[in-house]
C-alpha cells in the first residue's frame, strides 16, 4: 500500500520507537499534523513557541537517554527553533528536528514562509538533510536517527517540503543503515589504554576529570567502579554532574570557573589528569598556559576533534568512554595492580587541607534568604533524588554546587550555549519522559521570562513540576561581573517592572507561592514539593547582593581563585 | 606553513557549503579550493590549499573528518605529490610584443588559446610558483584579466587513494 510522505514520517517515527514529540503546527507541516492526528502510537505535545519545543525534546532526551523529537513549520518555525537546536548541539544531545519546507518547485523563490533551513542550521547541527524526493524520505529519517544517537550525539534536522509530505510511496523502513562516510570509532586502542593505565598506576597525585560524555555514554557505573578501585579523586564538569556520585567521599565537586577550591587546586597540583568524556572547555580550563602545569594528561573521548583542540594531550584514547573504562577495569582486575598507597594517602591529605577551606560557605543566619540555602533545602526535601533543570546565571551555578547528584541524567542544564529560557521547557520534557520522578526547575526571574509561555503547555498536559524562582531582582550573573570587573556600574542588569509571579502562575492555571522570610522558606518548599499533581511556582525573594564563589577570573589559573 | 588537503566526499548538494562553512566558522584559511568529479560518480574530490601551524592543520583534518559527508581526508603535503594549477591570462599583444609573448609562452610550455588583433589569451599550467613566474614576465600594464583555478594534486607513485 502506498502512504503519503506525511504518513511515512509517522510510520518511521513509530519504527524508531518514538512515543512523544514536541511541536507547533503551520502551513508547511499541515500534512504531518493530519497524519499524526490519524494514529495514537505517538503523543504530540503542543508547545507555545518552537524554542520551547526543541528545549522540551532536549530535556526529554537528557532525562531519558533517548533521542528527542521536535516538529516545526517552515520559515519562522525553523528560525524560532534555532536557539534550541544550537543548545542541543553545544551539549551533544541527540535530537531529530523535523521541519516543514515550502514545496520543492518554489524553493529559492522567496516563497511565503520560506527560509533556507538547511543553511541556517548548518553550523549548529551534527548533520541536516533537505528531502527532495519522497523516495528518500524513509531512509533519510533512518539516517537522521542513526547519526543523532551514535558517536558523539547531536541534533539532526530533516527539512521536508510540503509536496514531499503529500507525495505517495510504498513504505519500506531499513532495519540497519551503513554510511561509508560515517563510522564512529567505539573501541579504544588497546596499546593506548595500557599506556594510560601505566601512567595512572604510577601517578602520585592523580585526578579524574569527567564530563558530559560519561552521562551520554551511560558510563557512570564504570567510572564509579574505576575511581573506587583506584581510590582516585574525581571532579566533574558542569555537564558531568551525576556521572559520579556527588555524595561519595572521593568527589571533589565541580571544577572550573565556579568550581570548588579543592577541585581546582587538585587540578593545579596534579601529576596525572585523566579527562573522561570532557572537552577542556574554556570555562573549565581558564588560562591555557596556567592549566595543570605539572600534569601528564590522558584524554578519552569519542570525538577525535576534541582531543588536543585547546590543551595538548599526552595520551589520547579515541573511543566510547564506557568501553574504554571497562577495558581498563578488565586489565586492572586481571593484573591485580594498584597505585602506590602511600603517595595517594599524602595526596588525599593535601586535598583534605583544601577541602577544609569550606569554599562554599555562606551566611546561614542571614536576615534575607540566601540562594544557596534554597538549593540546600530543595536537596534535603527531595532526598537528593529529583531531576533538576536550570536556566542560566547565578542560580544555575548554585544549583550545580549545592544539589548533590548521585545519579546521571538528573542534572539538566544548558552548559555549552548557556541559553536562558531552557529550564522550564526542559523540565516539562524531563517530566514527560520520567513521569514518576520529581522534577524541579531552578530558575531566575530574568531567565524564566524568556520561555514563560510554556506554563501553558504544562497546564494542557498536566505536567506537575516545581518551579523555584531565585528572585534577586537582578540578572544576577551579569550584576556580579559588573560588580567585580566594571566598577559596580550596573548597566541594564536590574530587572525593573517584574510581574507578580504568584498571580502570573495563577493566571496560567497553576499554584503560586511567594517566600520572603528565611523562617518561611522550608515550610513553603515542603508544601510545594508535596503537591505532586500540580505545577507549583515558588517565587523566592533572595539576597540581591549575593555572589557565586569561588570564582576564577578570566585569564587566571586554577590556583588563583577569588574566595568568599 | 602551506598545506594541501585532499578530500573525498559524497557527491551531494550541500557538501561543498559544509566544508566552506567549516572553514569560515572556525577561522581557518582557504587559499585555494578546487572541486570536481572522480572516477566514481558518487564521489567528488576537493583539493584545499590552506595555511596554519601544525596544531591548526591537525584540527582542520579532524574537523573535516567529522563532517558526515566526508569519506576520506589526506594531507598531501606530507607525501610526495604532483600539483598543478591552470592560468588563463588575457594580455595586450601589439607590435613587438606579439612575438615576445609567443616566445615567453613557449618557454613556459603554455599555449595561446585565443588571438585578436590586439590581444592574446594564454594558457599555462604548473605549480603556483611557475604561474607566478610567468605572470611576472608579462608587462603588468598589459595584463587585462587573470583567471586561475585552484590546485589539482595527486600523490606520486603507484599508491592510489580511492575507495575499495
Ligand atoms: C538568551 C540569553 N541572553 C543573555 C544571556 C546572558 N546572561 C547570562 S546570565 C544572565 C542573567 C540571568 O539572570 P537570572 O535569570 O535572573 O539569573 P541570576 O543570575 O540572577 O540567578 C544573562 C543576561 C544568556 N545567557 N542567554
Amino acid at each position: 500500500m502506498e502512504l503519503t510522505g506525511a504518513q511515512i514520517v509517522v510510520q518511521a517515527l513509530i519504527q524508531e520507537g518514538v512515543i512523544d514529540i514536541f511541536g507547533y503546527p503551520g502551513g508547511a507541516v499541515l500534512d504531518l499534523y493530519d497524519a499524526l492526528d490519524q494514529q495514537d502510537a505517538i503523543r504530540h505535545v503542543l508547545v507555545r513557541h518552537e524554542q520551547g519545543a526543541v528545549h522540551a525534546a532536549d530535556g526529554y532526551a537528557r532525562a531519558s537517554g533517548r533521542t528527542g523529537v521536535a516538529l516545526v513549520t517552515s520559515g519562522p518555525g525553523v528560525t524560532n527553533a534555532v536557539t534550541g537546536i544550537a543548545t542541543a548541539y553545544m551539549d551533544s544531545i541527540p535530537l531529530v528536528v523535523l521541519s516543514g519546507q515550502v514545496p520543492t518547485r518554489v524553493i529559492g523563490s522567496d516563497a511565503f514562509q520560506e527560509v533556507d533551513a538547511v543553511g541556517i542550521t548548518r553550523p549548529c547541527v551534527k548533520h541536516n538533510f533537505l528531502v527532495k524526493d519522497v523516495a528518500e524520505l524513509a531512509v533519510t529519517i533512518k539516517k537522521a536517527f542513526h547519526i543523532a544517537g551514535s558517536g558523539r550525539p547531536g541534533p539532526v534536522l530533516v527539512d521536508i517540503p510540503k509536496d514531499v509530505s503529500q507525495a505517495k510511496r510504498r513504505f519500506v523502513y531499513p532495519k540497519e543503515i551503513e554510511l561509508r562516510s560515517y563510522r564512529p570509532v567505539t573501541r579504544g586502542h588497546p596499546g593506548q589504554i595500557r599506556r594510560a593505565l601505566q601512567l595512572m598506576l604510577t601517578a602520585r597525585r592523580p585526578v579524574l576529570y569527567t564530563g558530559g560524555g560519561v552521562i551520554l555514554d551511560r558510563a557512570a557505573a564504570e567510572l564509579t567502579e574505576l575511581a573506587r578501585l583506584l581510590g582516585f579523586p574525581v571532579t566533574n564538569t558542569l555537564m558531568g554532574l551525576g556521572g559520579f556520585p556527588g555524595t561519595d567521599p572521593l568527589f571533589l565537586g565541580m571544577l572550573g570557573m565556579h568550581g570548588t577550591y579543592e577541585a581546582n587546586m587538585a587540578m593545579h597540583e596534579a601529576d596525572v589528569v585523566v579527562a573522561i568524556g570532557a572537552r577542556f572547555d574554556d570555562r573549565v580550563v581558564g588560562n591555557v598556559s596556567k592549566f595543570c602545569p605539572r600534569a601528564k594528561i590522558i584524554h578519552m573521548d569519542i570525538d577525535p576533534a576534541s582531543i588536543s583542540k585547546t590543551v595538548k594531550v599526552d595520551v589520547p584514547i579515541v573511543g566510547s568512554v564506557k568501553l574504554v573504562l571497562s577495558d581498563m577495569l578488565t586489565l586492572l582486575h586481571q593484573s591485580g595492580r594498584r597505585p602506590d598507597g602511600e603517595a595517594l594517602a599524602a595526596w588525599w591529605a593535601a586535598i583534605e587541607g583544601w577541602r577544609s577551606a569550606d569554599c562554599l560557605r555562606y551566611d546561614r543566619h542571614s536576615a534575607v534568604i540566601k540562594p544557596q540555602q534554597v538549593i540546600e533545602q530543595l536537596y534535603q526535601l527531595s532526598n537528593g533524588e529529583a531531576i533538576v533543570t536550570s536556566d542560566v546565571g547565578q542560580h544555575q551555578m548554585w544549583a550545580a554546587q549545592f544539589y548533590k547528584f548521585d545519579r546521571p541524567n538528573r542534572w539538566i542544564n544548558s552548559g555549552g550555549l548557556g541559553t536562558m529560557g531552557f529550564g522550564l521547557p526542559a523540565a516539562i520534557g524531563a517530566k514527560l519522559a520520567c513521569p514518576d520522578d520529581q522534577v524541579i526547575c531552578v530558575t531566575g526571574e530574568a531567565s524564566i521570562i524568556m520561555c514563560i509561555q510554556e506554563l501553558s503547555t504544562a497546564l494542557q498536559y498536566q505536567v506537575p513540576i516545581t518551579v523555584v524562582n531565585l528572585n534577586n531582582r537582578y540578572m544576577g550573573m551579569v550584576r556580579q561581573w559588573q560588580e567585580f570587573f566594571y566598577a559596580k556600574r550596573y548597566a541594564m542588569s536590574y530587572m525593573a517592572a517584574l510581574p507578580d509571579f504568584v498571580k502570573l502562575a495563577e493566571s496560567f492555571g497553576h499554584v503560586g507561592f511567594q517566600v520572603k522570610e528565611p523562617e518561611q522558606l522550608r515550610a513553603t518548599l515542603e508544601q510545594a514539593l508535596a503537591m505532586r499533581d500540580r505545577l507549583v511556582f515558588v517565587d523566592v525573594l533572595t539576597d540581591p547582593t549575593e555572589n557565586v564563589y569561588p570564582m576564577i577570573p578570566t585569564g587566571a589559573g586554577h590556583n588563583e581563585m577569588i574566595l568568599v | 606553513m602551506r598545506h594541501i588537503i585532499s578530500v573525498l566526499l559524497e557527491n551531494e548538494s550541500g557538501a561543498l557549503s559544509r566544508v566552506a562553512g567549516l572553514f569560515s566558522a572556525r577561522g581557518y584559511n582557504i587559499e585555494l579550493l578546487t572541486v570536481g568529479p572522480t572516477q566514481d560518480p558518487s564521489l567528488s574530490r576537493m583539493t584545499i590549499v590552506t595555511s596554519g601551524s601544525d596544531e591548526i592543520v591537525e584540527q582542520i583534518l579532524k574537523q573535516l573528518n567529522k563532517l558526515i559527508e566526508v569519506v576520506k581526508v589526506l594531507l598531501l603535503t606530507e607525501k610526495e605529490h604532483v600539483e598543478r594549477e591552470l592560468l588563463l591570462v588575457k594580455v595586450m599583444a601589439q607590435g613587438a610584443m606579439r612575438d615576445e609573448i609567443i616566445r615567453l609562452t613557449e618557454i613556459f610550455r603554455g599555449h595561446i588559446v585565443d588571438v585578436t588583433e590586439t590581444c592574446y589569451t594564454v594558457e599555462v599550467t604548473g605549480d603556483g610558483e611557475k604561474i607566478k613566474a610567468f605572470l611576472r614576465t608579462l608587462p603588468t600594464a598589459d595584463i587585462q584579466e587573470v583567471v586561475r583555478t585552484g590546485v589539482a594534486a595527486i600523490a606520486r607513485g603507484e599508491t592510489t587513494w580511492r575507495l575499495p
